[in-house]
């Protein structure tokens, strides 16, 4: 079955055509929301084609890590929800979800794009924690790229929550109109490789028959800020640099969503 | 002490405004949207499919496997920690009671329909609003239905009966919370818990107000499941 798919799925490569019709290089039309759940403090709606998923921010006041007495917490999780896929499966996060997350929050945590320092309430004593959750409504394929751009926008839709006098967080009182310190716009383009062929954005028939990915994070100012290979086929090293190449290409088409 | 005035300026039983969409996660086989003031829940059903672990499976009929979920940001205030914990167990084990009234899956043995619920926003009433999208997903999913299933909190805030509570009236000190879950064609209760104190004429007086407040969930709830035909 798998290598029927495959030989199918190669034989349109080679045309450059995908099921759906697009071009290897194309994504589908992508969709972002802003301030889908009021009960958070950010949050963002993304759809990339019939794939969709959800991000809220949660701002809560912590302890800072002994290590980094002057900087906020910083937390990504993703649930792969069982109502988003027929095979998922409720419980806690497998592989693939823990995956997702990590890999967004290297994007986010490495480019520096929230400004950590400046999350300090009281130094060594109170700082804040941004929880960032992923949530899948409906899988698709390609939920790596997807949550990235969601995530990103939850992030500029977030609202810092007033604090009361003992610094904690006022969750009644209405959000101020201050948003995180975000300094940079990480995004990612998970590049595919099926025998020679390239392409984006997946399928979920096309995630079935991957030989090797690269998901890369690209910054606004077309550098690169985390990536990660997956797939257990190997790469050469001209493979990853053409891979690279693509995603640096295609990043904007995601940025220009939000 | 006199609740005079609801703290959203609904009068006492007046709904909050509804809105509810079929057929919003095209993977699932049945699924729907329905959401009231600012609780929203989305609801995906899957099956009748093979059910696993074996030993659950029932020779004589399929059976139902409810999960209710808040998102970890869907609370008022700190963050949910995902997982689900003795909560979310006993929502859904309330919802599956309630629900199972309506189905016959005598025709699938040894099979389940799964049903998950997510809520990416709340504010009171949420088993309710889960019952609401999960029956119009099951009945999305096209499986065979007696009736549907509408929900609604009641309750008391001070010395009135009210219904649909928000947030700030259901966590009222002086109150009483009271979901009610009813099926709107032969008006039998399937879900019913209470927390707070009443006595029994107030109980009733709920019971009678959540009936005439289903009234009005049933048409959404309709008109929701024949726009999504009408679509098709």
């Amino acid at each position: 079955m798998q290598s029927e798919l495959k030989t199918h799925l190669l034989r349109a490569l080679a045309k450059n055509v995908r099921y759906d019709g697009r071009k290897l290089l194309e994504y589908r039309p992508i969709t972002v929301e802003y301030g889908i759940s009021g009960s958070a403090e950010g949050s963002a709606r993304v759809r990339i084609g019939g794939t969709e998923v959800l991000v809220g921010v949660k701002m809560e006041t912590n302890k800072p890590y002994p290590d980094t007495p002057d900087q906020g917490n910083l937390m990504v999780n993703a649930e792969l929800l069982a109502l988003s896929n027929p095979a998922f499966e409720s419980g806690p996060p497998g592989e693939q979800a823990t995956e997702i997350a990590r890999v967004v929050d290297r994007a986010i945590r490495e480019s520096k794009s929230i400004d950590v320092h400046k999350l300090v309430i009281k130094p060594g004593e109170k700082v804040w924690g941004v929880s960032i959750d992923i949530c899948t409504i409906n899988d698709e394929g390609n939920l790596q790229d997807a949550a990235c751009l969601a995530v990103l926008a939850a992030l500029q839709d977030t609202k810092m929550p007033k604090l009361t006098e003992d610094l904690e967080v006022d969750y009644d009182a209405e959000k101020t109109k201050e948003g995180l310190p975000l300094t940079r716009e990480p995004v990612e383009v998970t590049v595919i490789k099926v025998g020679d062929q390239f392409f984006v954005d997946a399928l979920s028939d096309e995630e079935k028959a991957i030989e090797a990915r690269l998901t890369v994070a690209v910054t606004e100012k077309g550098t690169v800020c985390a990536l990660q290979k997956g797939g257990d086929a190997p790469l050469s090293p001209e493979e990853v640099d053409k891979m690279i190449d693509i995603a640096q290409k295609l990043a904007p088409t995601l940025r220009k969503a939000l | 002490m006199s609740y005079t005035k609801r703290l959203d300026g609904r009068g006492f039983e007046e709904l909050r405004p509804m809105s509810a969409k079929v057929g919003i996660i095209p993977r699932a086989d049945g699924s729907a949207m329905f959401q009231i003031g600012k609780t929203m829940a989305y609801c995906a059903v899957y099956g009748p499919r093979e059910l696993h672990p074996k030993f659950l499976q029932n020779p004589e009929t399929g059976i139902i496997r409810v999960n209710y979920n808040m998102m970890p940001f869907s609370g008022h205030g700190e963050r949910v920690r995902p997982g689900g914990g003795r909560r979310s167990k006993e929502i859904s084990m309330v919802m599956r009671n309630a629900l199972l009234p309506v189905l016959d899956l005598k025709d699938y043995p040894n099979s389940v329909v799964d049903i998950f619920v997510e809520l990416p926003q709340t504010d009171a009433g949420t088993r309710c609003a889960a019952l609401c999208a999960a029956s119009m997903a099951l009945a999305d999913a096209g499986i065979e239905m007696k009736d549907m299933v509408t929900a609604v909190a009641t309750g008391r805030v001070e010395d009135k009966i009210v219904v649909d509570l928000n947030y700030y009236e259901d966590s009222h000190e002086d109150g009483a919370d009271f979901p009610i879950a009813l099926l709107p064609n032969s008006g039998k209760v399937t879900l019913m818990q209470m927390d707070g104190e009443m006595t029994k004429e107030q109980i009733n007086e709920c019971v009678k107000k959540a009936k005439e407040a289903c009234k009005k969930i049933y048409e959404v709830q309709k008109a929701a499941l024949k726009e999504r035909f009408r679509s098709k």
